[in-house]
């Protein structure tokens, strides 16, 4: 069978949820060989059906922007003869993975939201224009390089070999132009991960800027916590946790908007959840368009009578 | 002296229904309002900001149909000094390697210095194009900049991320991309307005920049587009009035759906 190069993010040893997804799909495809940069190679790799892991561990990885990760990647799809390539749709997955497809002459999808195969056909599914269309694709030349989006699939077990075999690639000079020349680790929030949360709890500008609601009833059900543009803009809450076309495609199990209005750029990173639910004091608001339930009322008395609610339940 | 080439893309309005043709599964570009990409005017404004600190010149580039013109004239309404607008029959229907072809044979007929894009395209939003064009030119890409520094050859962005904020830095000619983080794009003033009709714009056309017809349009493309399906509208929900008891009501609907 053919080799799969699923390129994998490890983050403080583990493989996240996202990476153990792609060798799911790998396997749909064929047989999947993992590429890890760094010192770590977690268990996780082969308890999720990864027969190789190539290992990449040199300092220049870490000290500029793709262009090293993209010439050493090209180089184990082109020397696997590799029937595929299966990145994070990250924006570094898909910086890395427009240079190797454009390197190997391949056809690229980003943003797949799932990938199915029928003999040696592989078609992807997207979903575009805010979520108000679902796209079937294919790759016509090359090789697939495909970006795939977190939750597309439940990550399986399956043994693979895991065997490790370290690769080490002479970087032309050409590919250390962007230069990385200091990082800032931020602090976690103790919260899941936005865009793998099963439940979603967010604030717009109708917070006041006072995020506290929120984050109490988002601790309650054990959700990430998302935030409108309007208020990252106005300073309220970090960028990482913005929700919409310019910040994070989120698709939970649940998607709790508070004080939102419900912009289409707003919805384009929403509109894919399961269950949506609104609090905003305007009927009128947009968003009350999409939701399964919603509440017009004040967000500063609807939510912290719902907290109440939700422990008293739990007990 | 710093010259800056602005890749700029007219895309359909995003508040009107945008659609695709049936006949080939591409966007349908013609039965809605386009407009410069929002992503890409705050390109345009950092370059601006660039120039009008030193000296230089903003030079705007589009690759698209008549109607793109709309795009590069807001642009030059913004500040931007003169346009280059890349049309022809056959570039329609391009993916985001096409395009990058075209941006890239007509950067080597440019003189610039940087070359600035936004984040992605409001359209197909694949946020490939920098990247696709600093491959094909051998540059290196400084990309999704949140604050733009430039300081004589070089460029130092602060990005965003979500475990790290970072500090990249590349010199010599470089492809820069910027996103919504780094302020607001101006509007283009009465003046600006009056002036930009003075500008001057070159059309060039495949046989200007040596591309041959097969290399681009939608026969060219490297992937291709299967099926597209409208998703299918929600069922309309239960809209409560909150009259003292909403949270609770709330909380029993999530609990009718088992999460909590
Ligand atoms: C190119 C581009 C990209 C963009 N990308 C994004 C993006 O990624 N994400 C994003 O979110 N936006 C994005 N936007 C901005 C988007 O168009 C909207 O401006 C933004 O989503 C509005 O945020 P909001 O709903 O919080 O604020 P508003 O639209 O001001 O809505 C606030 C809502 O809160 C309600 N409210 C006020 N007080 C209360 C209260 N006490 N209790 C309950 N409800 C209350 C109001 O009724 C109102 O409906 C983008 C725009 C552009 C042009
Ligand atoms: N047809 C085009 N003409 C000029 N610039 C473009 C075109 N398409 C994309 N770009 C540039 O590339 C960026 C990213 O586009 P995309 O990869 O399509 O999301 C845009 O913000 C523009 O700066």
């Amino acid at each position: 069978m053919s080799e799969v190069i699923v390129l994998v993010d490890v983050v403080d040893g583990n493989a996240t949820k996202p990476s153990l997804e792609l060798l799911t799909i790998a396997r749909k495809i064929g047989e999947p060989s993992a590429v890890v940069f760094g010192a770590d190679v977690p268990a996780s790799l082969a308890e999720h059906g990864a027969e190789k892991i190539y290992q990449l561990d040199d300092a220049v990885y870490g000290e500029y922007l793709v262009g090293p990760k993209a010439e050493a990647l090209t180089k184990i799809v082109t020397d696997a003869s590799a029937a595929a390539v299966l990145v994070p749709s990250t924006t570094e997955g898909k910086e890395i993975a427009a240079r190797v497809a454009l390197k190997t002459e391949s056809g690229l999808i980003t943003d797949a939201v799932d990938v199915s195969v029928d003999g040696d056909t592989v078609t992807t599914t997207q979903s575009v224009f805010a979520g108000n269309f679902t796209v079937d694709a294919q790759v016509t030349k090359g090789i697939p390089v495909i970006a795939v989006k977190p939750n597309s699939v439940a990550p399986e077990a399956a043994s693979g070999a895991g065997t490790v075999e370290a690769v080490s690639v002479d970087v032309s000079d050409a590919a250390k132009g962007a230069k990385i020349v200091s990082t800032k680790e931020k602090a976690a929030s103790g919260r899941p991960e936005l865009t793998e949360a099963a439940i979603v709890v967010s604030g717009g500008r109708g917070t006041g800027g006072d995020f506290s609601e929120v984050e109490a009833f988002a601790d309650t059900l054990g959700a990430a916590v998302g935030a409108s543009r309007a208020a990252v803009d106005s300073g309220w809450y970090p960028h990482s946790f913005q929700v919409g076309q310019t910040g994070k495609t989120v698709s939970p199990q649940l998607y709790v908007a508070n004080g939102i209005s419900g912009a289409i750029q707003h919805r384009a990173g929403m509109q894919t959840s399961k269950t949506i639910v609104a609090v905003n004091k305007d009927e009128e608001a947009p968003i009350f368009e999409l939701v399964d339930f919603g509440v017009v009322g004040d967000l500063k008395t609807v939510l912290p009578q719902a907290t109440e609610a939700a422990k008293a339940r739990k007990g | 002296m710093t010259n800056i080439v602005v890749a700029v893309k007219y895309v359909p309005d995003a508040t009107a229904d945008r659609t695709f043709d049936s006949s080939d599964n591409t966007v349908d570009r013609e039965n809605v309002d386009g407009l410069l990409s929002e992503l890409d005017e705050y390109a345009v404004e950092q370059a601006l900001k660039v120039v009008e600190e030193g000296d230089g010149e903003v030079t705007v580039l589009t690759v698209g149909p008549d109607d793109a013109a709309d795009a590069v004239r807001k642009a030059l309404q913004m500040g931007a000094d003169k346009g280059v607008h890349v049309n022809d029959d056959a570039i329609a229907g391009s993916d985001a390697f096409a395009t990058s072809l075209v941006l890239a044979k007509a950067l080597e007929k440019l003189e610039y210095d940087f070359v600035f894009f936004g984040m992605a395209s409001t359209d197909g939003g694949m946020g490939v194009v920098p990247t696709l064009v600093a491959e094909r030119l051998g540059l290196p890409a400084v990309t999704l900049g949140g604050e733009i520094t430039v300081d004589g050859d070089s460029v130092t962005i602060k990005r965003d991320g979500d475990v790290a904020t970072q500090e990249v830095q590349g010199s010599g000619k470089l492809v820069v991309s910027v996103t919504d983080q780094t302020g607001e794009a101006r509007y283009p003033s009465f003046k600006g307005i009056m002036a930009a009709k003075k500008k001057p714009v070159e059309e060039w056309d495949l046989s200007d920049l040596g591309v041959d017809a097969s290399e681009v349009g939608l026969d060219a493309a490297w992937t291709k587009v299967v099926s597209t399906e409208p998703r299918p509208p929600r069922t309309a929900g239960e809209i409560i009035t909150d009259e003292g008891d909403g949270g609770t009501k709330l909380v029993e609907f999530l609990a009718s759906k088992k999460f909590v």
